[in-house]
């Protein structure tokens, strides 16, 4: 690909980048392992993948925002340290002041810069026009739509004429209709030339986005975050998203992404990983339930196309994916090819009644996370039948990071109670056999 | 400034109105009031009327106007204070690990216990001229007023959202620059608040400290608390009564042209992005945002303050990228070793002047003392809250009285209960009555508010479908109570407890002692045993009470309200 575009030269180039955290006991924890990446002038890349995957932590280290613990990072052919001249970035909670005007929150970074009143005054009011907030100049934040806050988090990202413009998944806190808005609104300047950036960087974790906005699309696999594949997308400006060879690369994605998920087979000589390696995603038993129920129903019949599944349950694939990991994790369901489909467990699942479902449940924990059972085989060996969770958060944390171990064991927690393996008690942080039968 | 306006209106506004003359009018008044005062300082202490006071009520609006400057100077320093001392805490690790704790502990010392020292002092400073007592009351209403400000700012410095500081770096905003733009404005709304509460504390101290005595000598600086000092020597109940309706009016003052407008233009830095209900401006904002020159004025002097925030100050060229930098141990080493060094110091210095004043009986009598204030305290606050919290339910209940009641509880919690004790002394001299119960109810006379008005608060805000949800499945009575509302407000009621409980504390010095001409009512208390140690200069056993008051202040909050606290932050907040 490198060949493709050779006229235009490199902005930024990150070699080698690995970002891990400090563990006391263990080995460190990884978050981001022998990234490269190449960006050119006039292209918009995005960075794909699922949340832990370490794409927003790649966003802060190209930023300057964050030092990677290994590898270089190159701006215009310099070694990048802190936060460069010429990189803007956008932000996810859009990060507006609520103390400043749109006005004033947009003149933010030209004020830092020293740039003089009048022409201060003069760009800001241009940048505000030209993302379409005019009118708005004298209004706080609060006034504002979720929509048009993002648009001023644009306009203060475009008014100090970056020659790389950073997004860190603009679009995920807005509602469907105006993220919309805002994209075409987005690549329609863009292709007209009217953005006064050389280059976009952006990361998301909706599939469809990526595909609609980017040139060239980097896929990350999780724990640690790799860049599985490169992607070039070839459709023309503006995209249509119902063209078959659009929906075709969605589909291949998706197929990308559930194919990564399942661990690789590991040599009979590899070291063994420890039973609490296992980070499991926030996913309640009523949605497991409710899925596994409507691939049970019409029109699926016991296998959906994964993107299909995801537009009518107006689901994200961030969201879609976690879940049917994880109904796979119990053996409840398979991932294959961009499909999900029912096992035979799962749809006794489905025609079981609550006791029955919860036994089904209870069984498929016990074999298939360890987590469960180690707690229950502790409850079960202790006299008084209780254990602190504290002991197990550290010993999940000796494998993640500390929100990870937190979600997990919450996680872990819903399960069981759900199951009927174990009692919790919020208040003392313990488990217990308490009303168990 | 950049505000719309209506065209027809704009050309009216350009013309000087009846605003105008009247904010002309404040502002040359006060700036005469404050120069005329400012003279006063420099007079000699022996000078005929420098020191001395006169019962006249016609006299009561110039000692007013002395004693709020005195408030107003002392909230200028601990403003400093709080910018400087908050600010170093926050922003530097190794500082923080000592400066923190430190605010903790002075937040629950009763530094009226130390006022005769430092008048010593500050005299000393300013030999015969009337400065070095004014410093001292000063002092002493700074002491009252500037932890808890502190503090406001070092936990706002310590929770600005990752994001905009996040945006600030990416934006290339200089040390300077971030903390005019994003950890100030992010503080202003609690530091505003605590200003409040701080003023509130201060004016029970500027009564207790303008009339003062070291050894033969008393000194009474021309203020409202030495006014009400001679009116209690001279037995003269109309002189206080005075006293107290000067302090209602000057109070009432403060509050709508100060805190009310301050209060309301703070909340636009509240840190919410969704846009509450807002109450309407208060009439002296209103006045400040319609009249011309204030709004030129204004307008000035924030263009000002914009524009010196704006200077690209650094002590660093560039924001540095966070993470990989450890810390070094060398200098956290070294740091930790001047720090023990310091702290074995101080311990020896302690220990030899302790051995040499006191001994441990001294110690028993304090803690003995100490648990008989404690009981006291404890039992006001059962009983303030058997009487409040019920009254704040019924009120915040009632949007229509919780909207009356609020701004009234807030104003008595304002108000020095010191000036209200006279009447009460009368009453238990009269009635031959026990001063260990009878002086008791004086100690929670200013504090029991702060558990009205949070009441209120909690209970205005209580969800409306929860009430529905209680009245639909007929949870009544006792039951009600039980489950519904005292879970609701909880967060709220201790937060009030806890502000209520650190005031009675401070109170017992004052509240213990009580005297009415010749006749003295003392209660047996740790508050009593400092006062008097006080009256008679007796500097080690002063010292012995403070700490011992300190003790359980500290133990208290930590053993009893902390949890508290944070129980109802993790279960019972809505």
């Amino acid at each position: 690909m490198d060949a493709r575009t050779p006229a235009q030269p490199c902005l930024l180039e990150v070699s080698n980048c690995r970002q891990a955290y400090h563990k006391d006991a263990n080995a460190d924890l990884v978050v981001l392992d022998g990234v490269n990446l190449r960006l050119r002038e006039g292209e918009i890349v995005g960075l794909l993948g699922r949340s832990g995957s370490g794409k927003s932590t790649l966003l802060r280290i190209v930023s300057g925002l964050l030092k990677p613990t290994a590898g270089d990072v190159t701006w215009r052919g310099k070694r990048l340290d802190g936060p460069a001249d010429g990189v803007a970035m956008v932000f996810q909670s859009f990060a507006l002041f609520p103390w400043l005007t749109v006005q004033e929150n947009v003149e933010l970074g030209l004020e830092a810069r020293g740039v003089a009143r009048v022409e201060r005054e003069k760009r800001a009011e241009d940048a505000i026009d030209l993302i379409g907030l005019g009118g708005f100049e004298s209004a706080y934040p609060k006034e504002l739509s979720g929509g048009m806050r993002q648009r001023v988090g644009l306009a203060r990202a475009l008014v100090v004429y970056p020659d790389l413009l950073l997004m860190d998944e603009p679009f995920s806190a807005l509602d469907v209709l105006t993220a919309e808005t805002l994209r075409t609104d987005l690549i329609d300047l863009w292709s007209e030339g009217k953005l006064p950036v050389k280059s976009v960087l952006m990361v998301t974790h909706n599939i469809e986005e990526a595909v609609l906005m980017c040139d060239r699309i980097l896929v990350f696999s999780s724990n640690p975050g790799r860049v599985a594949s490169e992607l070039t997308v070839p459709f023309k400006h503006p995209r249509n998203r119902l063209d078959p060879d659009f929906r075709q690369m969605v589909d291949d994605i998706y197929a990308l992404m559930t194919r990564r998920a399942v661990p690789e087979p590991r040599a009979a000589t590899a070291p063994p990983i420890s039973p609490l390696a296992m980070s499991l995603p926030r996913v309640g038993t009523n949605i497991m339930s409710g899925l596994l129920e409507t691939l049970a129903a019409d029109p699926y019949h016991g296998r959906a196309d994964l993107p299909a599944l995801a537009a009518s349950l107006q689901y994200e694939a961030d969201e879609l994916l976690p879940l049917g990991e994880t109904l796979q994790l119990l053996q409840l369901a398979v991932l294959e090819e961009g499909d999900i489909a029912l096992t035979d467990l799962g749809r006794r699942y489905v025609e079981a009644d609550t006791d029955e479902r919860k036994q089904i449940f209870a069984d498929a924990l016990r074999a298939h996370v360890p987590l469960v059972k180690m707690i229950r085989q502790v409850l079960d060996e202790r006299w008084n039948h209780r254990a602190s969770a504290v002991r197990f958060r550290d010993e999940l944390e000796d494998h993640m990071s500390p929100d990870y171990a937190a979600d997990t064991l919450r996680t872990v927690i819903g399960w069981g109670r759900y199951a009927e393996l174990f009692s919790y008690d919020e208040e003392a942080e313990q488990f217990s056999l308490e009303d168990i039968a | 400034m950049s505000a719309t306006i209506h065209p027809s209106l704009a050309t009216a506004r350009r013309l000087p109105n009846l605003w105008d003359a009247v904010a002309i009018l404040c502002v040359f008044g006060a700036l005469i009031g404050g120069l005329h005062v400012a003279q006063g300082t420099l007079v000699r202490i022996d000078a005929p009327g420098a020191t001395q006071i006169s019962l006249d009520p016609a006299n009561l609006p110039e000692y007013a106007v002395r004693t709020t400057l005195r408030m107003f100077a002392a909230l200028f320093c601990s403003l400093l204070f709080t910018f400087t001392y908050g600010t170093a805490a926050a922003k530097s690790r190794r500082l923080g690990l000592v400066l923190v704790p430190i605010l903790d502990i002075l937040q629950s010392v009763p530094i009226l216990g130390f006022l005769t020292f430092t008048v010593v002092f500050f005299m000393s400073l300013f030999p015969g001229k009337v400065i070095g007592l004014e410093l001292a009351a000063i002092f002493a209403i700074f002491t009252s007023q500037a932890w808890n400000m502190a503090f406001s700012l070092y936990q706002s410095l310590k929770t600005v959202p990752a994001d905009l500081a996040e945006a600030c770096d990416s934006f290339h905003l200089s040390g300077w620059q971030r903390f005019w733009r994003l950890e100030v404005p992010f503080a202003v709304p609690g530091l505003v608040w605590n200003t409040m509460m701080s003023m509130s504390g201060g004016w029970f101290f500027v009564v207790a400290s303008e009339a003062v005595s070291v050894g033969d000598n008393t000194w009474k600086l021309p203020g409202i608390g030495s006014y009400v000092a001679l009116a209690l020597e001279k037995q003269d109940i109309a002189a206080v009564i005075y006293a107290i309706v000067a302090m209602l009016v000057v109070i009432l003052l403060y509050d709508q042209l100060l805190f009310r407008p301050l209060v309301a233009w703070s909340s636009k830095f509240r840190f919410e992005t969704t846009a509450g209900a807002t109450a309407s401006d208060p009439w002296m904002l209103r006045l400040m945002r319609r009249t011309r020159l204030l709004q030129v004025v204004g307008g000035a002097v924030g263009d000002a303050v914009a524009a010196l925030g704006g200077l690209r100050l650094s002590l660093r060229i560039r924001p540095r990228a966070a993470g990989q930098d450890k810390p070094s141990r060398v200098i956290d080493a070294i740091w930790l070793l001047v720090m023990l060094g310091v702290l074995a110091w101080a311990a020896t210095r302690i220990v030899g002047f302790a051995a040499t004043e006191l001994a441990w009986s001294d110690l028993g009598e304090a803690v003995g003392l100490g648990l008989i204030t404690l009981v006291r305290v404890v039992v006001l606050m059962i009983l303030a809250s058997l009487i409040w919290v019920p009254i704040g339910v019924w009120l915040g209940l009632r949007p229509v009285w919780a909207r009356r009641a609020q701004p009234v509880a807030q104003f008595l919690a304002a108000f020095p209960a010191n000036l209200l004790f006279p009447p009460f002394v009368l009453f238990i001299v009269y009635f031959h009555l026990s001063p260990d119960i009878w002086l008791t109810p004086l100690m929670v006379l200013g504090t029991q508010w702060y558990i009205l008005f949070n009441v209120i608060a909690g209970a205005a805000a209580f969800p409306g479908d929860l009430r529905e949800a209680a009245d639909n499945f007929r949870v009544g009575g006792f039951l009600w109570w039980r489950k519904v509302i005292i879970p609701g407000i909880f967060t709220y009621y201790v937060t009030g407890a806890i502000t209520a409980s650190g005031g009675s504390w401070n109170a017992a010095i004052v509240a213990e002692v009580a005297s009415w001409g010749e006749t003295k009512l003392t209660a047996h208390g740790l508050g009593a045993y400092i006062a008097e140690a006080t009256d008679k200069g007796d500097m080690a056993r002063v010292v012995l009470g403070v700490v011992v008051m300190s003790a359980f202040v500290v133990a208290f909050n930590r053993l009893l309200w902390r949890p508290l606290y944070a129980f109802a932050q993790r279960r019972l907040t809505l």
